[in-house]
């Protein structure tokens, strides 16, 4: 019922991302959603691969602070107010939100959403239990 | 050319007596001082003493001036073994005040001072202000740090002993100090030579030219500096600049300082012995060479100093000086024997940043690379550090944590700011051999 991303340390410098890109080409894993998060000096790259195990070894043996973590993923329709939904069910359940991403164009009528939240387990039961449709590990992407 | 119109006897030196002394008046003197001390210090500092009779040494041994060559140097690291009062020579009652600057680790230099040496100490700083110009009537403005820093009470102390009158700012607040040096008509200041460039470039954008400045003569030290930083602060400050050399462990500012021929910093050699030595062998060199500059506290009852290694690589210069100074000038410093960095004035050494660094947070590898610069004529630091290999960060929040709390473990460590950025493991390069932790922009 989780979704597991990797999250890799990056500091703000060119080229940093192309060769971060490299070394997952050049293992052949493929990648499948990404998000980066930056100020002026560091960044955050998250990423959901084919193989988040093996991308995660293989960027650390290159020199790269990765690690994976696991998310709360959700199917909404792709039109207005969906997503005002399901954050309005986590606001009045006091689940805080540390970052969010999502992406919309997978299929025609969904769109996914990426939440990292500190309980998964409790914000997993909430969301299910107001009919929101929780994805799996794999996703439909 | 100009031509510099000679001032009266009288204000052209502050003890002219001391400052003159003929070659053959300072060998006694300095032989004299010697003998005593070498007595001094072997009856009442244990780690002298053990180091003198370990290469079967006595105090009888030293007859002159000549014989210094026979005693063992002092270095940091024995001030470090005998931290914090160990090397002091008098009882405690008599040590007025201390003093302490950066040691290698994370423990403090310390030097103590009796009565006396407060009192040699202005009077060696008084005699620096007068050669450059200052006397009975000027107002000097201090802009060097008060506190554990010797530069802010050092040239204090020396203005009073003068009896000119001293506006103790201390460092920081540049508006309150533009205004001040303004509205009080100062006559000379006194800073490291970096914060007097930073100083002179505030002035001009608050919208002042050196004409609106009643400044005619400055102090600067603490921080090695060059012809072209003279050059720079002269014309911005409408003034001329003075090197003043000194250092803690030794007295503070003041040790040497220029006269108004500007040809290098003359030692007060009747109470500083300096000698140049050899880096590697510790053998002197002739005067003229260039080597480790080594001073010895003839006259310090406190904590008297034996032929202690400064680090700072430079050369002297004996030949005759116009002003008719007869002590040594030392020529620009350049460089250290050891990895110590100024930064801003205040002395850092590399390996307290480690040790900081070192347990404080299990993130960071033990990888780091110090990169100096200066900025709008500002020391900064910048401090890489590489995270170990199975640190994770999940969100920024959680690297700005780290970074700021790095920030404030090596700030309060080193006791000047230092920027952090933390790298991605292995990506600070490896040397074969000594660690190459320091790239200097500065030089």
């Amino acid at each position: 019922m989780l979704v597991n991303q990797i999250a890799v340390f990056l500091e703000n410098r060119s080229g940093r991302i192309a060769e971060f890109s490299k070394v997952l080409a050049d293992a052949n894993i493929n990648i499948r959603a990404m998000s980066i998060a930056d100020t002026e000096e560091y960044g955050i790259l998250r990423a959901i691969t084919d193989d988040n195990v093996r991308a995660v070894e293989t960027l650390k043996i290159n020199g790269f602070n990765a690690s994976a973590t696991d998310l709360i993923g959700f199917n909404v329709a792709d039109k207005p107010g969906e997503m005002f939904k399901v954050l309005s069910i986590l606001e009045k359940a006091k689940i805080n939100i540390g970052y969010l991403y999502s992406f919309a164009g997978a299929n025609k009528e969904n769109a996914i959403i990426l939440i990292k939240v500190d309980d998964n387990e409790k914000t997993a039961a909430i969301l299910e239990s107001n009919g929101i449709n929780l994805m799996g590990r794999d996703l439909p992407i | 050319m100009f031509c510099i119109n000679r001032r009266k006897d009288r204000e052209l030196f502050f003890d002219k007596k001391n400052e003159c002394l003929t070659k053959k008046e300072k060998h006694k003197l300095q032989s004299e001082l010697l003998v005593d001390l070498v007595k001094r210090v072997y009856d009442s500092v244990p780690a002298y003493r053990a180091k003198m009779d370990a290469i079967n040494i006595k105090p009888s041994d030293i007859k002159s001036i000549d014989d210094i060559v026979k005693l063992p140097f002092t270095t940091k690291q024995d001030l470090r073994d005998n931290y914090p009062f160990g090397m002091f020579s008098t009882d405690k009652k008599d040590i007025i005040r201390v003093h302490a600057s950066s040691g290698t680790t994370g423990k403090l230099t310390v030097v103590g001072y009796t009565k006396y040496d407060i009192e040699v100490w202005a009077e060696c700083c008084a005699r620096s202000l007068v050669a450059a110009g200052a006397d009975a009537n000027s107002l000097l403005h201090v802009a060097y740090g008060y506190g554990l820093f010797t530069g802010g009470l050092g040239l204090h102390y020396g203005g009073e002993r003068l009896g000119l009158t001293v506006v103790p700012v201390s460092a920081g607040n540049t508006p309150r100090q533009i205004q001040l040096i303004i509205d009080f008509k100062a006559d000379g200041i006194c800073c490291t030579p970096s914060y007097a460039i930073y100083l002179a470039d505030e002035i001009i954008k608050a919208g002042y030219t050196a004409k609106d400045l009643n400044l005619k003569w400055g102090l600067f030290g603490a921080e090695p500096w060059s012809e072209e930083m003279r050059n720079e602060i002269e014309d911005k400050l409408g003034l001329k600049a003075y090197d003043i050399y000194g250092l803690s462990e030794i007295a503070g500012p003041g040790v040497a300082s220029e006269c108004e021929f500007q040809k290098g910093a003359h030692i007060w050699d009747d109470h500083f012995y300096p000698e140049i030595v050899d880096v590697d062998t510790l053998e002197p060199l002739p005067i003229g060479e260039r080597g480790e500059l080594v001073f010895t506290t003839l006259t310090k009852q406190g904590m008297p100093l034996i032929r202690y290694r400064t680090r700072d690589i430079t050369a002297l210069d004996d030949s005759p000086c116009p002003c008719k100074r007869t002590g040594y000038r030392i020529k620009r410093i350049k460089g250290r024997s050891d990895d110590m960095l100024i930064i801003r004035g205040v002395n850092v050494f590399p390996s307290q940043i480690e040790s900081a660094l070192i347990g404080s947070d299990d993130k960071i590898s033990s990888h780091y690379h110090i990169t100096v610069d200066r900025v709008k004529n500002l020391d900064v630091m910048e401090i890489a550090i590489e995270l170990k290999q199975d640190a994770k960060f999940d969100e920024v929040k959680d690297i700005e944590a780290l970074v700021s709390k790095l920030e404030t473990v090596i700030g309060s460590a080193i006791g000047v700011s230092a920027q952090v950025k933390l790298v991605s493991y292995a990506s600070i390069k490896r040397s074969e051999g000594k660690a190459q932790r320091v790239t200097d922009k500065r030089k």
